[in-house]
């Protein structure tokens, strides 16, 4: 036995190969992401990011329906791309383990919205297990194969922000790496995998058969367990909640829930029964409390415990200190310093290829419909370029909906859709299908970076490389959207501010959809080049500050003019040498021709 | 193992702050302590404000550090120094690079960077520690190595003797810069001895 730190996606991912997981499949979604690129790094798997989550998903039950270990990831609400087949797959079944690890975002860290994924455990009736850390997370994931060959039906494995990427010490058994099973092979079953409606019939009752046979599993699992303690306060609760909960209310019995659906109500009643009061702590929604409730009993929870953001320890003291539990002298905190509540958001870097496109787009004084991803940066100001971002791929279907819904209408701004290479490939295609399809007048922007930026960098239909850094082809994306029948498309280079501007008001201008290309590579791929950093000349800036509107976090203003008496006080731009790519934008916006290469 | 204690690292997105917490999460591991670290990734790496929270001890439950909890914060920015001030309580040692980021509000001239960071920090019965570490780290012949001179700076005040960095840093850094990375331990690490 090892001792090793690991996060919990790196858990799972090691837990997955120690079980002989054969096949992989995912779409990048933090927190989610570390899952899939460690599990890649193992050998004898197969391991691959899918353009989107449906087709991960897919793509895993086909590996399941050989009888071979099987893994799908995903972002809570890449669960939702997911959900069609999600849902019969848990009517048909499949004879090999089926891991769906669905990573929840609590507190919205890196998402849009903070859905609690629990619901889909139970709504698809299939066994759900929620880790509370990484030691458990890889535990579960054998336990939730295990349930899922048992039981024909893929497993959830429930995580969230703070379990996929806290770390905690892992055990690690170095000699129990698994050779991958060798499985059956395809079988064919019509009345199991053909989902006609007669067939359908037949299965739907099997699932509410296996709902029942699962009702007792959940009563005996290891995982759900009952530490006894004092019994005038009894905790149940589930997930990282667990943690702060034993360390906030150390003499309180809880019943720790691991297996999270069905849930033991035996066992709970049991738990109930013994204590005075009985708590539910959980984040998000009232999932567990709203079950107790129905059978009858009393409980609190939601009462003191907040459905919105994550939990945190201080956040669940409160909560019992509300409730009369706990005394209220929760430690006196240190008071707000001057520039302490100065916000720092993130930026797009330095030499960002998105910054010269949405700039330009900023200018057009056009509807701009964003998308999911880096380019959602330029909400806050001083870009503030887009006036919408909702999920992946929405934005040239969105675009489309606003240009049918103003026709005839006194507002005759053009509209824009913008949205990254990734994100075009994951859902865009069929939404600028649908613009073309339905004589619709969009205009589109397609940020091509060559690579999956927002996530930390990964490899998509576009980059030439699969996960396992593979040669492949690359989507050739202007070849696609002709295909589509949108024949006005070509590459510009958002570096070139001039030609960027212009072909967007060409595109104004011409009467039909058109796609714009934007090519440049993500700036996180590569390394600075020193001999095109800019500086600014001293002697021609005049400190109009037109180069601080891009939101170059390498411009900021320096020192202040001098000999302007009675003049509003002007400062000299500044670019730090360090940071500042070179990508030239500042020298093109400037009107005073102070912004000149570094002399060597 | 003896010993308990919470630790906060904050700064700028892309500044090393994941190794550096890293680096000494295994350094408690590998005294015998029980750790758990939490970090955030994703939308927050881009030059937004990142924190990682580190705890050790005997048994460690949550991952976060509750308000007026955290003992020790290694500080790679000024402002990202009292920006977590809530989470310290009187006596917590900050371990600050004396570096400045301008975020935008101070990049565009619409708000001050704010002034006096270290006295508000001493006023409030703070012990503070300024470390140069960018001048140190260029001074070891790597600039990149500043993330792990605050570790050296935060090192002594860790049940943790520095031979145990020293293994964990020649482990967990490339081979290429592993001496620049051990040169800017000790510099740090003078700095507070």
């Amino acid at each position: 036995m090892k001792n090793q730190i690991l996060s919990g996606n790196e858990a799972v991912a090691l837990g997955a190969f120690q079980t002989g997981v054969k096949v992989a499949s995912a779409y990048p979604g933090t927190p989610s992401t570390e899952i899939l690129q460690n599990f890649a790094t193992y050998k004898d798997v197969y391991a691959e990011w899918a353009p989107n989550e449906k087709v991960a998903l897919e793509v895993a039950i086909g590996s399941a329906m050989t009888g071979v270990r099987t893994l799908f990831t995903t972002k809570h609400v890449g669960l939702n791309v997911a959900a069609d087949p999600l849902m019969t797959l848990a009517y048909t079944g499949i004879p090999g383990g089926l891991l769906i690890v669905c990573a929840d975002d609590p507190g919205m860290h890196s998402s849009q919205n903070e859905q609690d994924n629990r619901f889909y455990a139970k709504f698809a009736k299939i066994p759900m297990l929620e880790p509370s850390d990484s030691q458990e997370a890889m535990e579960m994931v054998e336990e939730g194969l295990l349930l899922s060959e048992k039981y024909d039906c893929p497993t959830m494995l429930r995580m969230t922000t703070r379990v996929c990427h806290s770390k905690s010490i892992v055990q690690i058994d170095a000699g129990n790496q698994a050779a991958i099973p060798v499985a059956e092979g395809f079988k064919r079953d019509l009345k199991k995998f053909v989902m006609i409606p007669a067939f359908a019939k037949l299965r739907h009752p099997l699932v509410l058969e296996r709902e029942a046979k699962l009702e007792d599993i959940t009563e005996t699992t290891a995982f759900n367990r009952i530490e006894w303690n004092d019994n005038k306060i009894g905790i149940i609760t589930s997930g990282i909640t667990y943690q702060y909960v034993s360390e906030i209310m150390p003499d309180a019995s809880i019943l720790k829930l691991g297996m999270t659906f069905p849930l033991p109500k035996k066992k709970i009643k049991e738990f109930a029964d013994k204590v005075d009061r009985l708590f539910v702590v959980e984040e998000l929604e009232p999932y567990i409390e709203d079950e107790i409730r129905i059978m009858g009993l009393a409980v609190e929870g939601k009462a003191f415990f907040p459905k919105l953001d994550e939990l945190s320890p201080d956040v669940v003291a409160d909560g019992f200190a509300e409730a009369g539990v706990l005394p209220y002298d929760l430690p006196p905190v240190q008071e707000i310093a001057p520039g302490g509540d100065m916000p720092r958001p993130p930026l797009l870097c330095a030499g960002c290829p998105h910054r010269g496109l949405l700039y330009s787009l900023n200018k057009m004084k056009a509807i701009v419909h964003g998308d999911i991803g880096c380019s959602t940066l330029s909400v806050l100001p001083p870009l503030q370029s887009i006036d919408s971002t909702l999920c992946m791929g929405a934005s040239i279907s969105m675009a489309h909906g606003t240009v049918k819904a103003m026709a005839g209408l006194e507002d005759k701004r053009p509209v824009f859709a913008a949205l990254g290479d990734s994100t075009f490939f994951h859902s865009g295609i069929t939404s600028l299908m649908d613009v073309i399809y339905n004589k619709g007048n969009v205009n589109v922007v397609i940020m091509d970076n060559r690579i999956t930026a927002m996530t930390g960098g990964q490899q998509n239909p576009g980059t030439g490389h699969t996960l396992q850094m593979e040669e492949t082809y690359a989507v050739d994306i202007i070849e696609i959207v002709r295909a589509l029948g949108c024949r006005r498309a070509r590459e510009i280079d958002p570096f070139d501010m001039e030609g960027t501007m212009a072909a967007l008001k060409e595109e104004i201008a011409h009467d039909g959809p058109s796609v714009l290309v934007t090519k440049r590579p993500c700036v996180q791929l590569f390394r600075q080049d020193p001999l095109a950093v800019r500086t600014v000349d001293t002697d021609a800036c005049i400190g109009c500050k037109r180069c601080l509107k891009l939101g170059c976090p390498s411009i900021s203003q320096g020192d202040i003019i001098p000999d302007e008496a009675n003049k509003k006080e002007r400062r000299y731009s500044n670019i730090d040498a360090a940071t500042c790519y070179g990508c030239a934008l500042c020298e093109q916006v400037c009107t005073s021709n102070a912004i000149v290469y570094v002399a060597q | 193992m003896e010993g308990s204690g919470n630790i906060l690292f904050s700064g700028v997105g892309g500044q090393g702050i994941l190794l550096a917490s890293e680096i000494t999460a295994y350094s408690l591991l590998a005294a015998g302590h029980d750790a758990k670290k939490s970090e955030v990734h994703g939308m927050a790496q881009r030059g937004g404000s990142v924190t990682a929270q580190l705890r050790y001890g005997k048994k460690v439950y949550s991952p976060l550090i509750e308000p007026g909890q955290a003992d020790i914060q290694v500080a790679f920015e000024m402002m990202e120094a009292v920006r977590y001030l809530p989470y310290l309580h009187k006596g917590s040692k900050v371990i600050v690079n004396t570096q400045k980021i301008l975020p935008p509000a101070v990049a565009t001239g619409q708000a001050e960077y704010p002034a006096d960071v270290l006295d508000n920090l001493i006023k409030r019965e703070i012990v503070v520690v300024p470390v140069d570490a960018f001048d140190l780290a260029r001074e070891v012949g790597e600039v990149r190595t500043a993330n792990v001179v605050m570790v050296g700076a935060m090192s002594p005040f860790l049940p943790v003797n520095p031979e145990v960095y020293e293994d964990i840093i020649r482990a967990r850094v490339p081979a290429k810069f592993r001496d620049a990375n051990l040169r800017a331990f000790e510099a740090g690490r003078r700095v507070s001895e």
